[in-house]
This record gives structure tokens, C-alpha cells and sequence, in this order.
């Protein structure tokens, strides 16, 4: 990355400041546009079928009568989409997982789709497509699915990383293994042996606002897509590849996003829409129902874990081991391998191994959540650290310090690390007055750190002068989270012109270079990084018109708080010249100024975090409250700290959810029970209390500004740290996530007895 | 030429590459940069590119590169692949 | 058959034709061009689509839009004065309390019903008074926040 990362530029004008997000009047007025809120003349209602059974093979699916129909304009089954049979199994994966070809695989899968003139004729048509099931035996839980004489999902899944290859087909994706040292040898050096198992179920990142899109498909061949997404660009590319068509003829444009952390990562229905609009050659808009959102798109990962942890008495941690079994869902990927990676990343232990089992289910295709798989496995390691901690009476947090990982550790996952930040956050955890606070009766505090990888990507941003001086930036790089504050910062502060005079608009893909998607904790480190290299160009620039303008060489320009200076006692009469006087004249001295940056934000670094939380069990419901939370991460440096202390807060609020409530329900008849937020509760106000934030700035030496990626990490720790919270409140220690109400009645009525 | 030695780095390899390379935890290269090295494996361990295609992560000195296969590989800075981690 | 209806509608008169089993959520929505209303879940869970109706705080998708004869509706829309931003929404900006802010519609509603019957609620009443709204991103922290500040600013404190 050809940027000067030397921090010289600090202190910094405007960046850290709380400026207005530029959005926020559109946001608060009800005027800005999401998913749903689109129209096209002569739209269409697009609707989905989906299968109700968890498995089951489809012989038959007669559309005849929905056809007929009056006000229906199109009926789309997989025969209307491309057979990717023979190609590359993630692209097959991706487009049957959109529209069933020869199986359901879960309940919610889709097997047909219509489009009405109307909600009404829609509703009608989907009642009138017969489909003949041939109903299968299903599982969803991942053990049972691992076992020999399992239902099977696909019969082409032969078991990675065994060799030799197995000849029979089953559910087990993938073995993998990380680690370093023995330790078997390991645990023969233990004082302490501590060995439990631990489950967690299914959780859904539950964004507001459900999938929307309005598909246009022209008779030519171009298209439109306006989509909520987490990356435009992705969809682009993805929808082109799974219907055969040119990238170039599909412009998306992304809607406001209510929401993804990481659901809107991947397709559901969009190619699905752009088929149904193919067909009708009519605009169709597809907007899903709560419960599709929750039976048919990206849960995170159920698992099953067994955890060994070994220590000396002195604390020295001898030999770790983790087996994880995560389910990914009907379609193979590697979910567990990742909580395989990140399980022990936090410690410096010498002898470490884990092993992932990944399998697929009669369940929803995961999909990416907010650390993806992480927060799974650090809550069986932390909930065991705690244990061992107690075990030889150590303090929990001087026992985490005692084997914190460190510059030069050789992580668990293999490399060995530069400088990283699970120390600082651990320090200053011990010394947080959260710490020390009394607590109330049934009321216990617990802590728990967590890992992340943090990336960047492919990122495009133009910047470009008006004529009046005033700036407008495209970014290509969707604003979940308040980023276009962020990247408004990093353009003024470069300019040195006030904040509210740089406009950032997310750009559409057929307006800027390809950008990944906002995920990764990548938004903002990489637009900002790409934002800062544009607007040094445009800078450039400028000097350049400045000089043409005085007439003088372009070394003899330098650019200060906004303005050009020409330096050298000779020009010493010469005023400066704004942004504006320079851009009045751009007609004259070469055209439009701008400046470009297409980079790859490589090297984001790594991310660490420690929270600290007080839970309150009540002895007669086994409700558990939080009363205090504490969240402390590194940030490198917060460019807009109210937008990062909202990641922080929001990442523990949705741990909260998840370790407490959140839960997706499977009937023996492997139908979703709970698809809707009453019996899907993700926590709402009076569930919590507020969340204190402590921003740690440990500059990063790749970005311009030292910036970490700050969205992910904060939704690893408060499983483990709520665990350990419990333990210490009611002395009963839950082995299963979500800590429900009766499971932790069940629990202290064992402890009774 | 006479540097080159001082480029040799041992390689270190995921679980699911070993097996492509023998069994072995690495391998060695003098490879200059992350393109370098990719190739050189594709060269020498039939399989290995099906996973580069898929997305390898090369972590230099414990900081991770997903896509600039231009990064140098420093003398002496450790190599390891990885896979290539979705994030949400 | 078509149900017509006479309704007032942040001030202004307003006149529809809707299905007899339309919510009035798909009435504002999709008849109206009112989309600031948001559906997040249709079962009236989530209080996206939070409306007042005749002065209480309402989830559009459990009401018919045929039942809205006479009343007087007050949606998202007509919050501001103008150019004049409400407290409220003033106060959501400053406190950066919304991040997507696809449930901020739903939250500025509610919390606008909850000051006008409440106006000095402790943090505790305002948690229960939003708690009918569900925001996935911000944890709530800023949101109490901001309708504290804007409660406190309304008082002439």
C-alpha cells in the first residue's frame, strides 16, 4: 500500500470528533429508502413456495394451474434456471440453495416462485403450484447427523482431510486440524485437568429490516437490481454468474441497509427475482416475510464442543485441546474449521490442538454472522478457563494475563504474532472500576476475552471537486454502521476543509471500480484507507492547478489547512488559494479535479477484546438480567468514536441475545417452530442495561490513520463472559447456550438435590 | 544471484494442504513474493492450486494478506498459509 | 370490494380505497407512498411500523387500513415541523443513536407517545416504554440516551 503510514498527521482536525452522520436526517425523517421501499411502473409481487418438509425429494412440481392464473405473469421453478450440475459446486450450491432442484433440503427451502400483479393473485398462485414430495428422513442436530446411519443430505460429500478419501458418502464435510506442540505430553505435566463439553444452538444475526429487492430485466438483456445488501458489487457478480449473464448488463444498486452482520453477505431471493422479471418481462419486487428471513436465510452455525484444558498450579496452562462440531446447514462449507482457527487465539499455550468437524443438517444454509463461528467456540473456552482458574484459585483475570498471547506467541491457529492487543485489553479490564464494584445479592460478574480476524479487501473510491469547492465522494463499500461519517472525516481532514463541505454517497456498480463486500470488519478500515489515498491524489492535484495559476513550479506549492501556499521568499506576497478559488478556475488550468484510488486493504491485522459483565440469577424463575456490561477493544484509532462505541455495544447486546434467548427450535417433524421475534426474543430495551465502552487506540502500522476494523469482535466474549457470570451468581455452571430461563431453573434444582 | 540464499523461508501449511505436499508441515521456497510462492506450489503440488483458486490467506509475520500477491516476502519473515476466513 | 376511507393523516385530509384485509401498514405503504413505516416482522413484534392513531401508540401491520375511517393517524412523516426537526429525532442524531436506522422510524414514533404521557420517565421507564421496539444494532445504550436528552430539552430543563 503506497500510503505514509507514519502518523505524522496526528493530532488530527476532525478525526476522532462526534460529527452529525450525513444520513441521519434522511434516517430519522422516514425518508430514507431500504430494501422494500422502492417502486418501479408496472412492478410486479414476486412471491416464494417454499418446501415444508426438512428433506424430501421433489418428483413432481406442476404449475399449470398458477400459470392460468389471472394477474400472474410468470412461474419460475429450477428448470427456469440454469443447471449447474456439472460446474463449480459453490456457485451449484449457491443458486440450489436459492431454488431446489431434485430435494428439499430444510423446512423453508424454495422450491417455486411467482410473480402477480398483486399480493393477493401472488398468495393465490402459490396455493394453486402442486409439488409431489416424496418425503425423506431428516436431522438437524449435528451429532446425530456425523452418526453412520444418518439420513443423508447429498450423496456427493465425501469426507475431507481423511485419508484415503472415504468411497461412501455421508454428512461429515470436513476434518481439519490447528495447533502446535503435544499435547498429550502436555496434560501429563497438569496439576488440573479440567474436560467438559458444551453445546450452542442456532441463532440468526436478526436484522430489522428482511430481505427486499425490485429486480428489472430488460428485453435486451440489461438488468436492475435495487437490493439490500452488504456488497453490491458481490451480488452483481454472483447474480450474473448464476443466471449467465454479462456483469456489465447488471447495475445493483444498494438500498439503505436495515441490517446484516453478515446475512447480507450472501443471495437469497435476488437471482430468484431477476428470473421471475426475465420471464415477465415486468419490474418485480420481492420482499420476504419475517418468517421466510428466519426459515430460509443465514443462521450461524448449532455445535457441539468437548474442551480440555491442562494447567499447573502456578497457572501455566500445559496442553489445550478442543474438538468442535459445527452444522453448516444442507450446504457443505467450513464453519467449524473457523471456530477451530479462533478457538485459543487469545492465549499462549505451548502444547495446543483443536479439530473441527464440519456437517451438514436439514437446516437453513448458514451463513456468515458477526465473527463468524467464533463466538461458538470462545464460549466453551472461556467458560473452561474460568473453571481451571477456580480449580487451582487463581483470579480469572490474572490467569488469562498469565497466558495472554503476546508479540512473538506462536498463535494457535499458526502464525506467530507482531503486535497485538489482548494484553492491553486485559490490563486495562483488571483495571476497570467495573472491576471493583459491589455486588447484590444472587448477582455474579464474569469475564471472558475474544479473538478475531479483521480483513480489507477490494476497495474503490473517487473523489471529486465541484466546482465550487464543495467535494462529493463516491464509495463502493455499503454503510451499515455510520461509515460515510467516518469516510467524510478522512476526506476533510486530508483537504483540511470542514466536514460538512465532503459528501459520501455509496455508488452503484456500474459508477465505480468492483468493491468487496461490508464484512470482515472491513467497511470503514478500507474505504477510509482508499478515501485517504483519493483525497491525497485530488491534493495533489490541486497544488498542480495552483501552480498553473501562479505560474510557478509545483514543488514550490504546498497544501496546508485547506489551501495551497506557495513557499520561497519570492512568492511571499501570493495569498493562498482554498479549495474553491482553485476549483472556480478548473476549466482553465485542466478539467475536473479528482482524485481515484483502486487498492487491495491488505494486512488489517488482528483483533482482541475483553468484557467484563454482571448477571443477576433469579432463584425462582432462572431469569438472568444483566446489570452491568463493560466492553473493551481496541479500535487503532476511532475515527468517529460514537460509531464505534455503537459496534462495541451492539456486538455485546446481540451476545446477550444469544446467550441467553436466542434459540432456533426444531420439531421432531425438523420444522422451524419459532420463526418470528415473539419466540425468536432478541433482547429489547428493558432486557438491558447500558453498555459501557472503553476504546483502546493502539495504532495499526497499515492504515494511514492507524484504524482497525472494530465490527466483529465484540459479539465473541459475552457467551463465555454471561457463563461465567451465571457460575459466579447461582453456582451453577450452563453448559448450553442459550442459558434459557429453564434450562437454568433445571440447573439449580440439580444443584439442590 | 548470490542473495537468493538468503531468501529461502520455510513455508508452513495448513491441515489440508499437507497431504498435498507429502505429509509434511512445510515446505521451502525462495520465493520473493506471495505470486512467487503460489505459483511455485502450483508447480511442484498438483492439488494445492485447486486451494489457491478456493482462497489462501498468507500470513507474513503474523500479519494476514488475502489478495496483494505482489507482497514481498520479506528474508526471514515467517510464511504460513491459511484459508481464506468469510467474515460477517 | 374496495372499502373507501376518510382519515386525517399528519394534518392533511386524506381519502383511500383499500382491501377489506389490508393492514394499514400496506395501506401507508404501498397506497400512500408513506414509507417511513417500516414492516420488520408483520406480527407486530418489532414496532417498526409504529404509528399513532387517534393520539395512541399503534403497530400499523395489526390494524386494517379500513378501520382508519375518522381517526387521525400521525406517522413518522409528519414528525418534523418543516425544516424543524423534532427534539426527538434532533437528539437521535446528535447521540449517534441510530446505526442502520431501519427501526428509528419505529423508535422516534414510540418514544414521542412515551414523552407525551410521560414527561420525565426515569431510564427504567423509558426501557419498558421502548420495549416494544427492537433494534439489533445499537444495544439501546445510545437510544435511551437520546430520548433522555430530548425528554430533559422538552421540559425546559
Amino acid at each position: 500500500m503506497p500510503l505514509d503510514t507514519s502518523l505524522v498527521r496526528k493530532p488530527f482536525k476532525v478525526i476522532g470528533t462526534r460529527v452529525r452522520r450525513p444520513d441521519g436526517i434522511d434516517k430519522v425523517t422516514g425518508r430514507a429508502k431500504y430494501g422494500a421501499d422502492a417502486f418501479a411502473p408496472g412492478q410486479l409481487v414476486g412471491l416464494v413456495l417454499r418446501s415444508p418438509h426438512a428433506h424430501a425429494r421433489i418428483k413432481k412440481i406442476d404449475t399449470s394451474k398458477a400459470e392460468k392464473l389471472p394477474g400472474v405473469k410468470a412461474v419460475v421453478t429450477a428448470a427456469d434456471l440454469p443447471d449447474l450440475t456439472a460446474g463449480d459446486r459453490g456457485l451449484r450450491d449457491t443458486l440450489e440453495n436459492c431454488m431446489a432442484r431434485t430435494k428439499a433440503l430444510y423446512d423453508g427451502h424454495a422450491v417455486a416462485a411467482v410473480a402477480a400483479v398483486d399480493m393477493h393473485t401472488a398468495k393465490q398462485a402459490l396455493k394453486l403450484i402442486k409439488v409431489d414430495y416424496q418425503v425423506l428422513p431428516h436431522v438437524t442436530d449435528p451429532d446425530e447427523a456425523l452418526k453412520p446411519n444418518a439420513p443423508l443430505l447429498h450423496d456427493d460429500i465425501f469426507t475431507e482431510g481423511i485419508e484415503p478419501k472415504p468411497v461412501k458418502p455421508s454428512n461429515f464435510i470436513k476434518i481439519a486440524e490447528y495447533g502446535h506442540g503435544d499435547v498429550e505430553a502436555g496434560f501429563k505435566e497438569a496439576d488440573v485437568i479440567i474436560e467438559k463439553s458444551y453445546k450452542t444452538e442456532q441463532t440468526h444475526q436478526g436484522y430489522i429490516e428482511p430481505h427486499a429487492c425490485l429486480a428489472s430485466v430488460s428485453p435486451d438483456g440489461t438488468a436492475e437490481l435495487w437490493v439490500t445488501t452488504q456488497g453490491p458489487f458481490v451480488y452483481r457478480n454472483t447474480c450474473a454468474a448464476l443466471l449467465g449473464m454479462d456483469i456489465n448488463k447488471l447495475r445493483v444498486t444498494s438500498s439503505e441497509i436495515g441490517g446484516g452482520f453478515g446475512g447480507k453477505t450472501h443471495v437469497w431471493a435476488e437471482p430468484v427475482a431477476l428470473a421471475l422479471s426475465r420471464k415477465a418481462n415486468r419490474p418485480v419486487k420481492v420482499v420476504m416475510t419475517r418468517d421466510e428471513v428466519f426459515r430460509a436465510t443465514g443462521p450461524t452455525s448449532s455445535a457441539s464442543m468437548d474442551i480440555k484444558i491442562g494447567a499447573r498450579k502456578d497457572g501455566t496452562v500445559t496442553a489445550a485441546f478442543a474438538e468442535l462440531r459445527y452444522q453448516n446447514g444442507a450446504f457443505p462449507f467450513t464453519w467449524a474449521e473457523f471456530g477451530a482457527m479462533t478457538a485459543w487465539a487469545c492465549y499462549d499455550f505451548k502444547n495446543v490442538k483443536s479439530v473441527s468437524k464440519d456437517v451438514v443438517v436439514n437446516r437453513p444454509k448458514c451463513a456468515a454472522y458477526r465473527a463468524p463461528s467464533a463466538p461458538i467456540a470462545a464460549f466453551a473456552v472461556e467458560s473452561t478457563m474460568d473453571q481451571v482458574a477456580q480449580a487451582i484459585g487463581m483470579d480469572p483475570i490474572e490467569f488469562r494475563i498469565k497466558n495472554a498471547a503476546k508479540e512473538g506467541t506462536k498463535s494457535s491457529y499458526g502464525p506467530v504474532y507482531g503486535p497485538i492487543g489482548i494484553g492491553p485489553t486485559l490490563e486495562a479490564a483488571k483495571n476497570h472500576p467495573h472491576m471493583k464494584a459491589p455486588l447484590g445479592p444472587n448477582q455474579g460478574r464474569g469475564m471472558a476475552c475474544g479473538f478475531w480476524f479483521n480483513f480489507g479487501g477490494q476497495t474503490c473510491v473517487d473523489v471529486n471537486v465541484t466546482p465550487d469547492g464543495s467535494v462529493t465522494v463516491a464509495v463502493g463499500t455499503v454503510d451499515v454502521g455510520g461509515s460515510r461519517a467516518s469516510l467524510a472525516l478522512a476526506v476533510a481532514e486530508e483537504l483540511g476543509v470542514p466536514y460538512d463541505q465532503v459528501r459520501v454517497i455509496v455508488a452503484d456498480t456500474s459508477s465505480l471500480g468492483h468493491n468487496d463486500m461490508t464484512d470482515g470488519s472491513r467497511g470503514t478500515f478500507s474505504s477510509s484507507m482508499a478515501a485517504v489515498d483519493a483525497t491525497r491524489k485530488a491534493v495533489q492535484t490541486l497544488r498542480e492547478r495552483a501552480a498553473k495559476i501562479w505560474e510557478i513550479p509545483v514543488d514550490e506549492v504546498e497544501w496546508m489547512d485547506g489551501h495551497a501556499h506557495a513557499v520561497g521568499e519570492k512568492h511571499g506576497n501570493k495569498a493562498p488559494l482554498s479549495v474553491k478559488e482553485i476549483s472556480a478556475q478548473a476549466a482553465n488550468t485542466g478539467g475536473p479535479i479528482a482524485g481515484h484510488s483502486e487498492i487491495v486493504a491488505d494486512g488489517a491485522g488482528v483483533s482482541f477484546a475483553t468484557h467484563i459483565c454482571d448477571a443477576e440469577v433469579d432463584p425462582e424463575t432462572g431469569r438472568t438480567t444483566i446489570k452491568r456490561y463493560t466492553v473493551i477493544q481496541d479500535a487503532g484509532k476511532a475515527m468517529h468514536p460514537s460509531y464505534v462505541e455503537g459496534q462495541y455495544q451492539g456486538g455485546a447486546a446481540q451476545g446477550i441475545g444469544w446467550a441467553l434467548n436466542e434459540e432456533y427450535v426444531y420439531g421432531k417433524d425438523g420444522r422451524l417452530q419459532n420463526p418470528g421475534f415473539l419466540d425468536y426474543r432478541i433482547p429489547v430495551c428493558s432486557d438491558l442495561p447500558m453498555i459501557d465502552t472503553q476504546i483502546l487506540e493502539i495504532p495499526n502500522p497499515n492504515h494511514p490513520y492507524g484504524v482497525r476494523g472494530v465490527g466483529e469482535t465484540s459479539i465473541v466474549p459475552p457467551l463465555g463472559a454471561i457463563a461465567n457470570a451465571i457460575s459466579n451468581a447461582a453456582g451453577v455452571r450452563l453448559n448450553h447456550i442459550p442459558m434459557s430461563p429453564p434450562r437454568v431453573l433445571k440447573a439449580l434444582k440439580a444443584k439442590k438435590k | 544471484m548470490s542473495n537468493v540464499s538468503t531468501h529461502i523461508h520455510t513455508v508452513h501449511l495448513w491441515g489440508a494442504l499437507r497431504p498435498l505436499v507429502g505429509g509434511k508441515e512445510s515446505v521451502t521456497s525462495s520465493a520473493r513474493t506471495i505470486r512467487e510462492l503460489f505459483r511455485f506450489l502450483a508447480e511442484n503440488y498438483p492439488g494445492v492450486e485447486a486451494h489457491i483458486r478456493r482462497g489462501v490467506a498468507v500470513s507474513i509475520d503474523g500479519r494476514i494478506y488475502r489478495d496483494q500477491w505482489d507482497t514481498e516476502l520479506p528474508a526471514g519473515a515467517e510464511i504460513y498459509l491459511m484459508p481464506r476466513i468469510p467474515g460477517g | 370490494m374496495a372499502v373507501l376511507v376518510k382519515t386525517t393523516i399528519n394534518g392533511d385530509s386524506v381519502e383511500y380505497a383499500c382491501q377489506p384485509d389490508e393492514s394499514l401498514l400496506d395501506v401507508l405503504r404501498n397506497r400512500l407512498g408513506l414509507t417511513g413505516a417500516k414492516e420488520g416482522c408483520g406480527t407486530g413484534d418489532c414496532g417498526a411500523c409504529s404509528v399513532i392513531v387517534d393520539g395512541r401508540l399503534t403497530c400499523s401491520c395489526l390494524v386494517l387500513g379500513a378501520e382508519m375511517e375518522g381517526r387521525t393517524l400521525e406517522t413518522i412523516e409528519g414528525m418534523a415541523d418543516g425544516d424543524k426537526l423534532h427534539l426527538l429525532q434532533q437528539q437521535f442524531i446528535d447521540h449517534a443513536a441510530l446505526q442502520c436506522g431501519i427501526c428509528t422510524p419505529g423508535f422516534l414514533i414510540a418514544a414521542k407517545a412515551l414523552l407525551e404521557k410521560n414527561p420525565d420517565p426515569t431510564e427504567e421507564e423509558i426501557r419498558f416504554g421502548l420495549a416494544g421496539n427492537l433494534c439489533r444494532c445499537t444495544g439501546y445504550d445510545k437510544i435511551v440516551r437520546a430520548v433522555q436528552a430530548a425528554a430533559k430539552e422538552m421540559r425546559g430543563a
